[in-house]
């Protein structure tokens, strides 16, 4: 393993449990522990545990973070209330993304209110010089506007514990009662184990697995106890830890883009599909007037999702035909488990862009039929 | 029957070769996927094999085995015709209308052999014996 690549908390418990590991975002991650397949059906029928302590979190705090926030991203913040998280974007002046982030509102011990803006591991560093970039001194420490930036990135890991049965893993863990914890809601919890040191940690009902579950952010130097003890409690119900192999066939299930195939400098939120995350009026953030021009022009492309009729797998960068024309590029493609049969997603031109057109993946040469499909490829039953 | 991965030869791309002798001197080469290789694979989900008569050559695909994660090529090990493709891994399940890779990562050096090669001409790849391959595949992790 190469020695210049970060580590999380949890390096040592992964090498010693059999992962694979690999370089992501110049992280060492777990691809796997045993069979990709068996973690994601796991996640779906049971429940799961993943090391995310790799993503970038980003805090803000200061009577004038929320102001702050509200000109860096697309999406709304002023108007959140604690415990509300909200999944947005950052844009570049053209109107590209920059990042897609979480930002959650939450309150510290003393009761401070702070934002956390969770942000993809391999755009931690472009995302930090880009507020850096728009926070200058001066703008920072305007009297009675004074914002206060952190990266807490290598200070806090954090897990994604993710199944129908996430809630009855960390319910004796933490001090609140999970069931009533709506989706997309997060607070900070004590942990109700003696290995966290009264330490507390922050919860949300979130995920990248288009299934019920939590994201908990805790201390590292807690980390690898209360991972342990989430594994110990979940062991009855069949927890399995996993890696982030099965993290991206899931959250090509759910129809859930990720930074690197579906977005990219080079794309913009309606072709994306992520006009939702964009509020165009009120606060000026940067590409919000590219944003508003993009808006009223005909869509160049669109983001779909494809079943294929064969078993060859498409993956990114294969040519999507249409009457052998190429009218568009896969940017995901695996494997479903769920489903039995390869899937993708993918940018094609408007005019074929309906579930149920038939088309084709050029899969190494070979032109495989595949038909469009209306995203996601799979929905749990919605309890939360 | 399964055989005896250490009487087995090897290619640095984790191909298995056994070479038989025939009559008039004719050599047959059974080729298949070491087991190094299908557990660093893991999750098959499909496999593509020749027709027999495929005409291959020593270091070329005539072939690919796909996983959840990726597609990776199979290399002939040697010049030569494809006389026999093992029917049971291209065979679809009726119910499911998906082959099943069951039996190339149960049993890789057995039920799980991929093609029989009539050699012809005399091109042959790089082999490696039972122990230099295990050798290759220590270091490689």
């Amino acid at each position: 393993m190469d020695p210049t690549l970060l580590r999380t908390p949890l390096f040592d418990w992964h090498v010693a449990h059999g992962a694979r590991m690999v370089d992501f975002a110049g992280w060492a991650m777990p691809v796997q522990y045993a069979s990709i397949i068996d973690e994601h059906t796991a996640t779906r029928r049971a429940v799961a545990i993943t090391d995310i302590s790799h993503m970038g979190r980003l805090r803000f705090e200061g009577p004038g973070a929320a102001v702050f926030l509200a000109e860096l991203l697309t999406r709304r913040v002023a108007d959140m209330e604690l415990g509300q998280i909200r999944y947005s974007l950052v844009t570049n002046d053209e109107g590209g993304i920059l990042d897609d982030v979480l930002v959650g509102y939450y309150h510290d011990a003393c009761g401070q209110p702070f934002y956390v803006v969770v942000v993809n591991a391999g755009n931690r560093q472009k995302v930090v010089d880009w507020i850096h970039a728009h926070l200058p001194r001066e703008r920072a420490e305007i009297p009675g506007r004074e914002v206060i930036f952190t990266d807490l990135s290598r200070l806090w890991a954090m897990f994604a514990v993710q199944g129908p049965k996430s809630v009855d893993v960390l319910q004796p863990l933490v001090n609140i009662d999970l069931q009533w914890m709506r989706y997309y809601r997060g607070t900070r919890v004590q942990l109700l184990h003696p290995a966290a040191r009264r330490q507390g940690g922050i919860i949300s009902r979130t995920g990248y697995t288009g299934e019920d579950g939590f994201e908990l952010s805790v201390g590292t130097e807690i980390a690898p106890a209360i991972w342990q003890a989430i594994i110990d409690q979940g062991q009855p119900l069949g927890i399995v830890p996993c890696g982030l192999g099965a993290r991206d066939t899931l959250r090509l299930e759910a129809g859930m883009p990720l930074y690197g195939h579906e977005l990219s400098e080079q794309t913009n939120p309606f072709e994306a599909g992520l006009g939702f995350a964009c509020h165009l009026v009120g606060y000026d953030f940067p590409g919000r007037d590219a944003l508003l021009r993009i808006q009223k022009e005909p869509l160049r492309r669109v983001r779909v999702g494809l079943e294929m009729s064969g078993q060859r797998v498409p993956r990114q960068g294969y040519p999507i035909l249409s009457g052998g024309q190429p009218l568009g590029e896969v940017t995901s493609g695996t494997f479903s488990p769920t489903l039995k049969k390869p899937i993708a997603m993918g940018f094609v031109a408007p005019v074929i862009a309906k579930a149920g057109i038939e088309l084709q993946v050029d899969v190494r040469g070979r032109a495989e039929p595949a038909h469009v499909i209306e995203l996601p490829f799979y929905q749990r039953d919605r309890r939360v | 029957m399964s055989l005896d991965p250490k009487s087995l030869q090897y290619t640095s791309t984790h191909e298995w070769i056994h070479l038989e002798d025939g009559p008039g001197g004719v050599k047959t080469a059974t080729v298949g996927v070491s087991d190094f290789a299908i557990q660093a694979l893991t999750d098959l989900v499909h496999i593509d094999l020749p027709e027999p008569g495929r005409a291959v050559q020593a270091g070329k695909p005539f072939g690919e085995v796909e996983s959840v994660k990726a597609v990776s090529d199979l290399y002939s090990p040697v010049d030569g015709e494809v006389v026999e493709v093992n029917k049971a891994l291209m065979t679809p399940d009726p119910k499911t209308n998906f082959v099943n890779l069951d039996s190339l990562t149960q049993d890789p050096y057995g039920a799980g052999w991929l093609v029989k090669i009539r050699v012809k001409g005399g091109g042959q790849s790089e082999w490696l014996d039972y122990a230099t391959y295990k050798k290759q595949c220590d270091e490689a992790g």
